[in-house]
């Protein structure tokens, strides 16, 4: 409980108008893949002179807020399965206090270039792995011109639905299936491991609930917002109590992600399901080359590889955060293009009607 | 006539709201700080702003005519 020492930045104009402009954006992707906007936001804070621990818990402060609304908007469409939300939701919440003591473990045996180090490497392991097989599968229902009633479920969840010797099952609405405990509970905590290392928990639990679950991938994005939501939540209490929490820079957020988050989630409404597959994939892909280029820069500090020279260093962090903010901006234009089109589509539609 | 006046009066709360948060700002930013149980106060207030301000944004949409597509 020493948040004393640490500064609370004056805030421009410039400052705040930033801030607005980025919650709006990662406010729209958020709302439209169930995550994202957070890799950008912490970066983006600590940019203006944010201590990395005050970005942090302000950006999760404005997360849990923005969640709610995005999950009560989408529950509104049907596309929210509550039951599976809350399971992964408290196993998150785990997950991310054991991910966050991994970090500080990290931390104290390798410094700051260790811990960002095992980030990064994270990132372009996991978005490798998931980024590939979402935008395979998006290409493979592109193809087919598949709608969404035509989604197939997989064969790994097929066999989800139908295993019984993994103990007590629910039954998920979404999936319309019965889901054993066992299964559901480690993606919950391998979602809040996520999230705790790379801000982005969502890049797990989507993939997860569609691909292992069963569940659309309209409702796999509409339910990460619930799971957002009660993570969120607790991960504020954890920093509001150390005192970290600038509720001035995450109500600025807000105002921008507001706006955001319901034109995203109003977008699921006009596009058919692959769509969210390409904008994840997308977003994850341009995310993994952004995090690769900066790996280089972390070896040579932790002496791992030939030290950099100051300049190339430099460039290399430049282009890796301009990359990320490419992701974000990208994945918010195809939204809004999405959106703008699809209600073209169903006003014609509605007029030949 | 009546969502308008629901999206002003609630676009005048949101304001107020945010007014508000910047006069008090030196008591927000101790509040926030003092850390122990008062981790209430940002986790109350987010929950005031989202709630205002998450219809105020959803009425401001749909008075734009950005409405989710409806099923027939």
């Amino acid at each position: 409980m020493d948040a004393g020492a640490l500064n609370f930045i004056d805030l421009s104009t410039g400052n705040v108008a930033f801030l607005l402009f980025v919650g709006f954006v990662g406010g729209m992707v958020s709302g439209f893949i169930g995550s994202g906007g957070a890799f950008v936001l912490t970066p983006a804070m600590m940019s203006m002179g944010v201590p990395g621990i005050v970005a942090v818990a302000s950006n999760i402060c404005h997360k849990f807020p923005k969640a709610l609304v995005g999950a009560i908007r989408r529950h509104k469409f049907g596309h929210v399965d509550l039951k599976v939300g809350l399971v992964l939701g408290v196993s998150a919440e785990l997950g991310m206090l054991y991910g966050a003591n991994v970090q500080q473990g990290i931390k104290a045996r390798l410094g700051d270039a260790g811990s960002n180090l095992y980030v990064s490497v994270a990132f372009v392991v996991v978005l490798g792995i998931v980024g590939s097989w979402v935008m395979i599968d998006a290409w493979n229902l592109y193809r087919r011109g598949a709608s969404a009633h035509d989604e197939e479920v997989t064969r790994l969840a097929r066999w989800v639905h139908q295993v019984r010797w993994l103990g007590p099952r629910f039954y998920s609405e979404g999936a319309r299936a019965h889901i054993p405990w066992l299964i559901t509970v480690p993606i919950g905590l391998a979602t809040g491991m996520l999230a705790a290392t790379i801000a982005v928990g969502g890049f797990v639990g989507v993939p997860a609930m569609h691909y292992v679950l069963g569940l659309p991938s309209m409702m796999a994005s509409a339910t990460e917002l619930v799971i957002a939501f009660v993570m969120g939540l607790g991960g504020t209490i954890k920093f509001g109590w150390s005192g970290y929490v600038d509720l001035r820079l995450a109500m600025i957020i807000l105002a921008g992600s507001l706006f955001g988050i319901q034109l995203g989630a109003i977008g699921t409404t006009y596009v058919r399901p692959y769509m969210v597959k390409v904008v994840m994939g997308t977003i994850m892909m341009t995310v993994l080359v952004s995090r690769a280029f900066i790996v280089p820069v972390y070896l040579s500090e932790l002496g791992w590889i030939g030290a950099l020279d100051v300049d190339t260093a430099r460039l290399l962090r430049q282009v890796s955060h301009w990359i990320m903010v490419a992701a974000l901006v990208s994945g918010a234009a195809i939204v809004l293009g999405a959106l703008l089109s699809g209600m073209r589509r169903h006003a014609s539609e509605g007029q030949v009607a | 006539m009546v969502k308008w006046i629901k999206l002003l009066a609630h676009g005048v709360v949101v304001a107020v709201l945010y007014v508000l948060l910047f006069i008090y700002e030196a008591d927000v930013i101790r509040l926030c700080r003092h850390g122990g149980w008062y981790f209430l106060f940002p986790v109350g207030v987010a929950f005031v702003f989202s709630t205002f301000h998450g219809t105020f944004t959803g009425l401001f949409w749909d008075a734009l005519g950005v409405k989710p597509k409806s099923s027939k």
